[in-house]
């Protein structure tokens, strides 16, 4: 297995960008997260696995405060605390648009809006009060092509985002992500709605942009968690199983349960 | 059945095919004989007073004063009094409509009150439009002192039509998929900047639609209008900005007596002269031909926005 660059196995030193303590997190009366905790390194790609239900989703829609546009969600203890400033991000005090200003999305479908591709790109923008037309062209251009997007689209910007196919799209949802320059980018299973082709390129263009910022992915995909993460986190049913270096994780796991599920022998 | 040989087996397969298409034929026949009912009647209506009324169109009937000669008798006053009352009632009703709207789907905590206001905002728009005329003739006619003029008027069918804009922009609003709402909020926008910037937008075809659609309804409101007290005989119409002596003010013609399209009718038809009635007839095409054209700008209106609006 290829070691992904950057990383060397068991070397410690790697800045850390967040760590999850003790996060407990119920959808109304159910408890979808117990007591998780793991860190996020700085720069490096970090892989959620598990199967259906886990709660990987529940935990990365916790670091933008997803979960608080919908009644009955409830973090119930411990929390995310972002460095280098030690800010906790589920703080009943920390308001959820600042946390989202920092941290963006990119969603398993595509959801460009339906404005044209400039002017999707634009709107992270936008909603930070940034009106001047130069400076706009400059950051969505340079967004456009960090998400290796700007040479497809570069003569039809005011098209309609919608009409691109669906990895273009799907890489314009992250161009959107980019653009206000973020400190860390969540994606949930960006690629389970598109094909093998737009999904190898979506996975080289993930690869690419941790140079400039630190990635958390969840995945359904296993091979696509060893082929893109530098560190991998296993859960199950709310817990946090294993977390480790992804070569690691998948040569030599430390539990049962987990190599139960890397081998395929369930979920 | 297992003693059936292959033959026997298809032969009785299809004779139960046979069995059970009878009821589609059957259905097909009922659902065209009811459709009829509804078509031919208007059809019938609508020809008959074609027939009666399109002779009397001319430019005269346009820009005549009501007369008590049935020849020179014309639905200036009507039309000029419809499309003002029409024009105060989408004022009034259009942005307190969308507003209730975009409170009830985007900002209103889902809870056992959000849930009474839902069921009577449903109620309201099933109330005869009779009891709102009474309303607002205590209302607006007498203790606001609007009295007898076009806001009474316009302001009583903008609350007849109100439920329906209300309920036309939530469903306008719940047709947009959740991740772009979740889309818009993980950019780091705030509930307004999600409402000004994608709700509103996205939701504008089918709101437009809604209020096109009350607009037809209340044009043909007769009864809350007789209510409030519109005159059914009136030759003059309400002094334009700055006309007149002394000189009318820019708002003057809101508190004009007025008359409407649908009382102009039911007051020809209740003459005994035929003239009259041929008169009324040619209102009633008229009238019906507004609401049509209206119908005809929500298609339109709905096919052009919608245009842009793919997820």
């Amino acid at each position: 297995m290829q070691i992904p660059a950057g990383v060397e196995p068991g070397v410690e030193g790697v800045a850390l960008k967040a760590d999850v303590r003790d996060l407990d997190f119920y959808y109304g009366a159910f408890h979808a997260l117990k007591k998780v905790s793991m860190p996020i390194h700085d720069h490096r790609v970090t892989a959620l696995i598990g199967p259906s239900g886990c709660g990987k989703s529940t935990l990365l829609r916790c670091f933008n405060r997803m979960h608080d546009l919908y009644p009955g969600n409830r973090y119930a203890g411990g929390g995310i605390v972002l460095h280098p400033d030690n800010t906790n991000l589920l703080s009943p005090d920390v308001d959820p648009i600042e946390v989202r200003m920092r941290i963006s999305m990119v969603f398993q479908k595509p959801n460009p809006f339906p404005k044209s591709i400039f002017e999707n790109v634009a709107y992270s923008l936008r909603v930070r009060g940034m009106s001047n037309k130069s400076e706009l062209d400059d950051r969505v251009e340079s967004a456009l092509k960090g998400a290796a997007l700007w040479n497809e689209v570069s003569d039809r910007l005011t098209e309609l985002g919608a009409n691109l196919s669906g990895g273009q799209q799907q890489r314009l949802c992250i161009a959107r992500a980019l653009a206000s320059d973020p400190e860390i980018i969540l994606f949930d299973e960006p690629t389970s709605a598109l094909d093998p082709i737009a999904t190898a390129s979506i996975e080289e263009l993930i690869i690419e942009l941790k140079e400039k910022v630190t990635i958390l992915i969840v995945t359904h995909n296993m091979q696509q968690a060893a082929r893109i993460s530098d560190y991998t986190a296993y859960m199950y049913i709310g817990e946090m199983v294993e977390f480790g270096i992804t070569d690691q994780i998948f040569i030599k796991p430390q539990k049962k349960a987990t190599e139960d599920y890397i081998t395929g022998r369930f979920g | 059945m297992s003693e059936m040989n292959a033959d026997q087996k298809i032969e009785h397969i299809r004779g139960l095919i046979a069995l059970a298409k009878r009821w589609d034929l059957f259905f097909t026949i009922l659902g065209m004989l009811s459709l009829m009912v509804g078509l031919l009647t208007f059809i019938v209506l609508f020809v008959d007073m074609a027939i009666q009324g399109v002779p009397r169109l001319s430019v005269d009937f346009f820009t005549s004063f009501p007369s008590r000669k049935a020849e020179d008798a014309g639905i200036l006053s009507a039309w000029v009094g419809t499309v003002l009352v029409m024009l105060l009632t989408a004022l009034a009703a259009v942005p307190l409509g969308v507003a209730a709207g975009v409170y009830l789907e985007e900002y209103a905590p889902k809870n056992w009150i959000t849930d009474i206001i839902e069921i009577n905002i449903s109620n309201l728009a099933g109330i005869p439009s009779i009891v709102y005329g009474l309303l607002a003739l205590g209302l607006f006619v007498y203790y606001f002192g609007f009295g007898q003029s076009i806001l009474s008027a316009g302001l009583t069918l903008a609350l007849l039509i109100l439920p329906v804009i209300i309920v036309a922009t939530r469903e306008a609003i719940r047709a947009i998929p959740q991740m772009i709402r979740e889309g818009s909020y993980a950019c780091g926008a705030t509930n307004w900047q999600t409402v000004k910037d994608h709700i509103l937008p996205y939701s504008l075809a089918g709101i437009l639609t809604g209020v096109i659609i009350g607009m037809a309804r209340a044009i043909g409101e007769t009864a809350p209008i007789i209510t409030i007290g519109a005159l059914t005989f009136i030759a003059f119409l309400p002094t334009a900005p700055f006309q007149g002596d002394p000189p009318a003010g820019l708002f003057d013609w809101i508190f004009a007596p007025f008359t409407v399209m649908p009382i102009q009718m039911f007051n020809w038809t209740s003459r005994p002269e035929a003239a009259f009635t041929e008169n009324a007839a040619a209102a009633g095409f008229v009238l019906v031909f507004m609401t049509l054209a209206m119908n005809g700008l929500a298609i339109y209106v709905r096919y052009r926005l919608r245009k842009n609006i793919k997820w």
